[in-house]
């Protein structure tokens, strides 16, 4: 009876019930009626709509808090809405410059939410940014190949600096269980300071005609600009297709399934076969590459050369930049841009209003406040609305965020 | 017939209670008296509504509306603090100790009196209270030590922790909920001997129990609940009540009341003998669990029983490739699986239905989608590779799975945590189902489930088993393995104590292997597992 | 190298250590009771900024100390309001106050002072010697070195080990970190307990912020903690939250640290950048050389709800 052994599934095809893979052939071949389209439409739509009001809520809510700051500093409001919107839109400078700035936060705050949808908290991407442009500065300074290789080596080394950096503190969660917030951050400072030696006057990369930074980079081999006569360079490019890269990364390949369910729920995803070691390990060296990525490209499109001062907190204000944007890799497009007018309109706010430019960072903070507290808040008016009623629901239905955060998994 | 005078004030008379959740009706103007001194049994299903009024007596939750006397004085308790200083104990399903601490820290946690200032400052007398409780303890004949640590106490001594703890705090009033659930019958006898003693000593007991004889053995009088409301009352402690007839007839119209149907009509099965599937032998994981023989052929359910954590977890993570096996094998169709990882024993046809579907079945913030596609994302039709993975494919498969297993309400976009249990558990089911599975683990299926979905994964159940398959069924529930099941093994100290067909089932000799009381985890009885398939290539 | 190791090294080991110990103090109450505080450095900055601004109004530096605690009760009870009362995420509500620590402080020196970056100097607490001790034979020239103000630091290592492992309190600050459930069932009050360590944390946090500001210093500058909070979060995971061991562990990066500023004084040929991340280094080595797996309290990070 035993010699009726029924084989393993082909490779390459998933184990799946006839019946079951028929009935999907059948729904396969039924063509999407206009009802049903307009229905999943709408649906679509009415998502779109309340993740922009959350969106616009949770900004307008920031910027309110952050009001009495600037009326302490005896700032004219009208005057400083001004500057901000002439600094950072009004005029085709002021444009390129706001896009300049949305470069490193965009990559670096996909960097920050990939992390957050394998349901890890990568605080280290300053870190893991400054390596990356140390990376790409030295190895723009010191090799001698043609342009194009070397932006590619600048780049893919920059990447790899990054995912250095991420290296160790995905070891100590995969294999020790040691929480990966402490570790990342312990190497934050770490990066700080050896990239303050590597360019130090003793340092082994220091430029001998410029302190405190490396060589330049041929200018050919750096990212060209885009807009003539402006600084905006081809990084956005770069920053556009990481963006669409994570979000195909994420949402249509097996690996972007495993990361999101471990997020979600180690348990399941351990349960169903998926490595939680490798995938933390997977998770953190993608998301240290692409803050390794925003900084090399920082490197290569503005300043030609690493700098030890060069990183303006990006890595801190992705963490706010992601969050404002759901975790959504499209939406972040919108978050970044929003921080972007932000860097760019405090010189003109600075130099106006007397604003400074630290104000950018309160409102970073308050915006990551907002969205912790974003579930009560949700929760809160629900219950308004049914009339203080308990709800029916668990209320952490209504947390978008993948973060089953706190234990030590 | 009250033990008491009529005169002499109920020690609690609950008056009207009534509780929503949303759209679930938990407690329907619920009227109970309990006499001092006395055990009440409260008798109900899962759900239907013990719990729930209980936690409402004991202020964790607040009535929609009734009222509560204690000793004939009406009390609102806020808190659960409260309820305690009104001299209510409770002893909770799931135990309320901290494992970290020692059985004393447990006792008098949140118990000193005196101002903040004095609190911080002065030294807990651990070792007067730890006298205090050797004292309490021998009183009762706890046997408790007062200096262990709760987290290397067994469940029955942290059963008694419990109840140690609620006397403590100068309970004269006890709420039990369900406190036999996780103990082997001899720790339970042993517990019911305590009750005892406790009830002579003055001590008015709640009992919340859905076990007859449990119910029969120990209660004065028994109130029994269904769908949130009082169905019936019946007095047990009267002259009548010795006579054997009578108790049988009282307790037959009991559950009667508490099921409000008759026992439920069994689908006949025909017993079918299908090839050799799971072979198990020899297996082991160097700790506490095995070594252990087990075979399941197909067309065949063979349910796996014992008190909990006697090692049906153990076994079903060995046999998913979630825990190492140190020695043994695990043939699957004749492949020794025993070295390969988990994602290849689910490639080989092992489907696996969670026991904590939260724990490891589902993500419940992630769409329906997604936790249908749940192992599902490697190959066609669902991914062409490392490089993509289709949402259209899983969308199809989700609504195939929706209309299959009547999932309700049916969309595929919504977060798995706005579906009831019953519902995330059809969809689990189905999941599992449409691997093909040539063994599914089924651990727990039909825990807390209502009784139309448990009813639907029996029949799920049933179905997968017509087609030829074998399935392994870990359960707690007796009813259900014998209502579903071919065969059952019973396991002890993570070995199996003993092995009985769907002919053979009886409640007493599972009960006698379950608790080990004939004798050690030896051969068993003569073994009416596979019979002549040996022949499997390994 | 006798030179090197002296009796200043182990002085200023101590004073390098307060600024961590402190944080360490009230970032290890916070997670026994059960939340999750990587917010440390934020309570740390805004404490500094705090004691630099009311000691520069009153010109009295222990009214500064005044203005440390007040702005770790605001820090800590914004916290204790995003992540206890309205059960945010821990690590989000937390980063926020990081965020908002050094933003604000370091937006509010020009508006204050008129200068970016660094104030002016303030009045410093002054070095109060301690009595007697300093006479004793061995140890005294080495308490000779430290003021009221250290041994104050030192004294509340006891008092918070003390109470958190002694008294009714600590028990049932203990008892919501490792089961709130188990802890509202014996009648504590989960909530407020939690509320009360985690304002308490802001104010530790705080103090070891003043220290750096008033004390060490006579000025606040931007980002001047420096990661210490992080250091004292790293020192309670390595301490397994326990408050001895956390407590060698600051003492062991304030080592590091002293040996850092000796070797920039001693000698030219080490490089000064790479030893100032010798604290930050010695912690990842001590975090990966763990026995064991790292867990704090059962139920640290779990928003607390009634059922």
């Amino acid at each position: 009876m035993s010699s009726k052994r029924p084989a393993l599934p082909r490779r390459g095809t998933a184990r799946l019930d006839p019946i079951i893979a028929e009935a999907l052939d059948a729904r396969n071949t039924t063509p999407l009626t206009l009802g049903a389209f307009a229905a999943l439409t709408r649906d679509r739509a009415r998502t779109l709509g309340a993740r922009a009001l959350v969106f616009v809520l949770t900004l307008g809510a920031s910027m309110l808090c952050a009001l009495p700051f600037l009326l302490l500093s005896g700032a004219d409001l009208g005057v400083t809405a001004r500057a901000f919107f002439i600094g950072s839109l009004g005029s085709q400078f002021a444009l390129a410059e706001t896009l300049v700035q949305m470069i490193p936060l965009l990559i670096a705050g996909l960097a920050v939410a990939f992390s957050f949808h394998g349901g890890l908290f990568n605080i280290g991407v300053e870190g893991q940014l400054i390596f990356g442009g140390l990376v790409a500065g030295v190895i723009g300074a010191k090799l001698d190949v043609s342009p194009a290789l070397l932006t590619f080596l600048c780049l893919s080394g920059g990447i790899a600096g990054g995912a250095f950096a991420a290296l160790i503190p995905a070891l100590l969660k995969a294999y020790r269980g040691v929480h990966e917030v402490v570790t990342t951050i312990m190497i934050n400072f770490v990066a700080v300071y050896v990239a303050l030696y590597a360019v130090s006057p003793k340092g082994p990369f220091v430029s001998a005609s410029q302190p405190s930074a490396t060589d330049k980079i041929p200018r050919d081999a750096r990212l060209s600009v885009i807009w003539e006569g402006t600084r905006l360079h081809s990084g956005l490019i770069v920053a556009v297709a990481a963006m669409i890269g994570v979000w195909w990364l994420l949402y249509r390949t097996p690996l972007g399934f495993r990361i999101r369910l471990m997020g979600a729920n180690p348990g399941a995803a351990l349960a169903s076969g998926v490595s939680v070691a490798r995938m933390t390990n997977s998770t953190l060296l993608i998301s240290g590459g692409l803050g390794g990525l925003a900084g090399a490209v920082q490197v290569l499109g503005v300043y030609g050369r690493f700098f030890d001062a060069f990183s303006a907190g990006y890595g801190y204000d992705a963490i706010a930049v992601a969050l404002l944007a759901a975790l959504s890799p499209i939406a972040m497009i919108v978050s970044a841009f929003f921080f972007a007018m932000l860097d760019s309109g405090a010189v003109q706010m600075q130099a106006v209003a007397g604003i400074s430019r630290e104000m950018v960072g309160v409102v970073s903070g308050l915006v990551v406040a907002f969205v912790a507290i974003q579930p009560a808040i949700v929760h809160l008016s629900g219950r308004i609305q049914r009339g203080n009623r308990p709800p029916e629901a668990d209320p952490s239905s209504t947390q978008s965020l993948p973060l089953a955060s706190g234990e030590n998994r | 017939m009250s033990l008491e005078p009529p005169l002499c004030p109920a020690a609690i008379r609950l008056t009207g209670i009534d509780k929503r959740f949303g759209a679930v009706h938990a407690n329907r103007a619920i009227d109970l008296t309990v006499q001092s001194g006395s055990i009440h049994g409260l008798l109900g299903e899962n759900g239907a509504g013990k719990s729930t009024l209980m936690k409402i007596l004991f202020g964790m939750i607040h009535a929609d509306a009734g009222m509560i006397e204690i000793d004939g004085a009406p009390v609102t308790f806020r808190s659960s603090a409260e309820a305690l200083g009104a001299g209510i104990g409770m002893v909770q399903q799931h135990f309320s100790l901290i494992g970290a601490f020692s059985v004393t820290e447990n006792l008098i946690m949140g118990r000193a009196t005196g101002s903040l200032a004095m609190r911080m400052v002065r030294r807990l007398d651990l070792p007067r209270a730890a006298r205090r409780a050797q004292e309490l303890s021998d009183c009762f004949g706890f046997g408790i030590d007062p200096f262990a640590r709760v987290s290397t106490l067994s469940v029955g001594a942290r059963q008694k922790v419990e109840i140690l703890k609620a006397l403590w705090g100068g309970a004269r009033t006890l709420v039990l909920d369900e406190p036999t659930a996780a103990l082997s019958p001899p720790e339970a006898e042993e517990l019911y001997a305590l009750l005892d003693r406790l009830r002579a000593e003055g001590t008015t007991i709640v009992l919340i129990s859905h076990k007859m004889p449990e119910i029969m053995r120990l209660c004065d009088r028994v109130t029994v609940l269904r769908d949130g409301a009082v169905v019936g009352e019946a007095e047990l402690s009267g002259k009548d009540l010795a006579r054997p007839a009578v108790r049988q007839l009282i307790e037959a119209h009991l559950v009667q009341m508490m099921i409000g149907r008759g026992n439920p009509e069994l689908p006949q099965r025909a017993p079918k003998e299908g090839p050799l599937i799971l072979d198990v032998r020899g297996l082991t994981d160097g700790v506490q669990f095995g070594p252990l023989d087990l075979k399941v052929h197909g067309s065949e359910i063979v349910a796996v029983v014992g008190v909990e954590g006697n090692g049906q977890s153990e076994l079903v993570d060995l046999l998913m490739g979630l825990r190492k096996a140190t020695d043994g094998l695990i043939a699957i169709d004749g492949h020794n699986v025993i070295d390969w990882s988990t994602q290849r024993r689910l490639d080989a046809g092992i489907a696996h239905i969670a026991e904590d579907r939260h724990a490891t079945g589902v993500a419940d913030g992630m769409s329906l989608i997604d936790n249908a596609s749940i192992g599902f994302v490697d190959g066609k039709p669902f991914s062409t590779g490392p490089w993509f993975l289709s949402l259209r494919q899983r969308r199809l498969l989700t609504e195939t799975l929706i209309e299959r297993h009547q999932v309700r309400p049916p969309a595929a976009d919504i977060p798995m945590a706005s579906l009831s249990g019953g519902n995330q558990q059809k969809l689990v089911v189905g999941r599992e189902l449409a691997r093909a599975p040539r063994l599914l683990i089924a651990a727990q299926p039909t825990r807390g489930l209502d009784v139309g979905s448990t009813s639907a994964v029996h029949r799920a159940l049933l179905d997968l088993r017509a087609g030829g398959s074998a399935i392994l069924l870990p359960s707690l529930d007796l009813a259900e393995v014998f209502a579903i099941a071919d065969r059952l093994v019973v396991l002890r100290k993570g070995q199996i104590v003993g092995r009985m067909t769907a002919a053979q089932f009886e409640i007493d000799q599972i009960g006698r292997w379950m608790s080990g009381s004939q004798g050690d985890p030896a051969p068993g009885p003569p073994c009416p597992d596979a019979p002549k398939q040996m022949d499997t290539a390994l | 190298m006798s030179e090197f190791i002296t009796l200043s090294l182990f002085a200023s080991t101590l004073h390098l250590s307060v600024p961590v110990i402190l944080p360490m103090l009230g970032g290890l109450l916070c997670e026994r009771s059960g939340v999750v505080n990587i917010g440390l450095e934020g309570m740390m900055l805004s404490g500094a900024f705090g004691a630099v601004v009311f000691s520069y109004l009153t010109g009295n530096p222990w009214l500064g100390l005044g203005g440390a605690v007040l702005s770790g009760l605001i820090s800590g009870g914004m916290l204790a309001i995003m992540s206890v009362l309205l059960r945010g995420d821990q690590v989000i509500s937390s980063t926020a106050i990081n965020l908002i620590g050094a933003g604000l402080t370091a937006a509010l020196v020009p508006i204050i002072w008129g200068i970016d970056g660094t104030t002016p100097s303030v009045p410093k607490i002054p070095t109060l010697p301690l009595p007697l001790l300093p006479q004793l034979p061995v140890i005294g020239p080495l308490l000779g070195e430290l003021s009221m103000i250290d041994v104050l630091a030192f004294a509340l290592v006891f008092i918070v080990w003390w109470v958190l492992m002694r008294t009714d309190v600590g028990l049932r600050l203990r008892a919501c970190g490792e089961s709130a459930a188990a802890a509202d069932a014996a009648g504590i009050a989960v909530t407020r307990v939690r509320i009360a360590a985690v304002i308490l944390s802001g104010v530790l946090a705080a103090l070891g912020g003043a220290y750096l500001s008033i004390v060490t210093l006579d000025l606040f500058q931007a980002s001047m903690t420096q990661g210490r909070g992080f250091l004292a979060l790293a020192a309670m995971v390595f301490g397994k939250w326990r408050v001895g061991p956390a407590f060698l562990v600051c003492l062991g990066f304030g080592l590091a640290d002293a040996v850092a500023l000796r070797a920039q004084i001693f000698t030219d040929e080490l490089p000064h950048d790479l030893l100032f991340a010798l604290p930050y280094l010695l912690a990842l080595v001590a975090l990966a050389t763990f026995v064991g797996r790292a867990s704090g309290p059962a139920d640290v990070g779990k928003p607390f709800r009634r059922a």
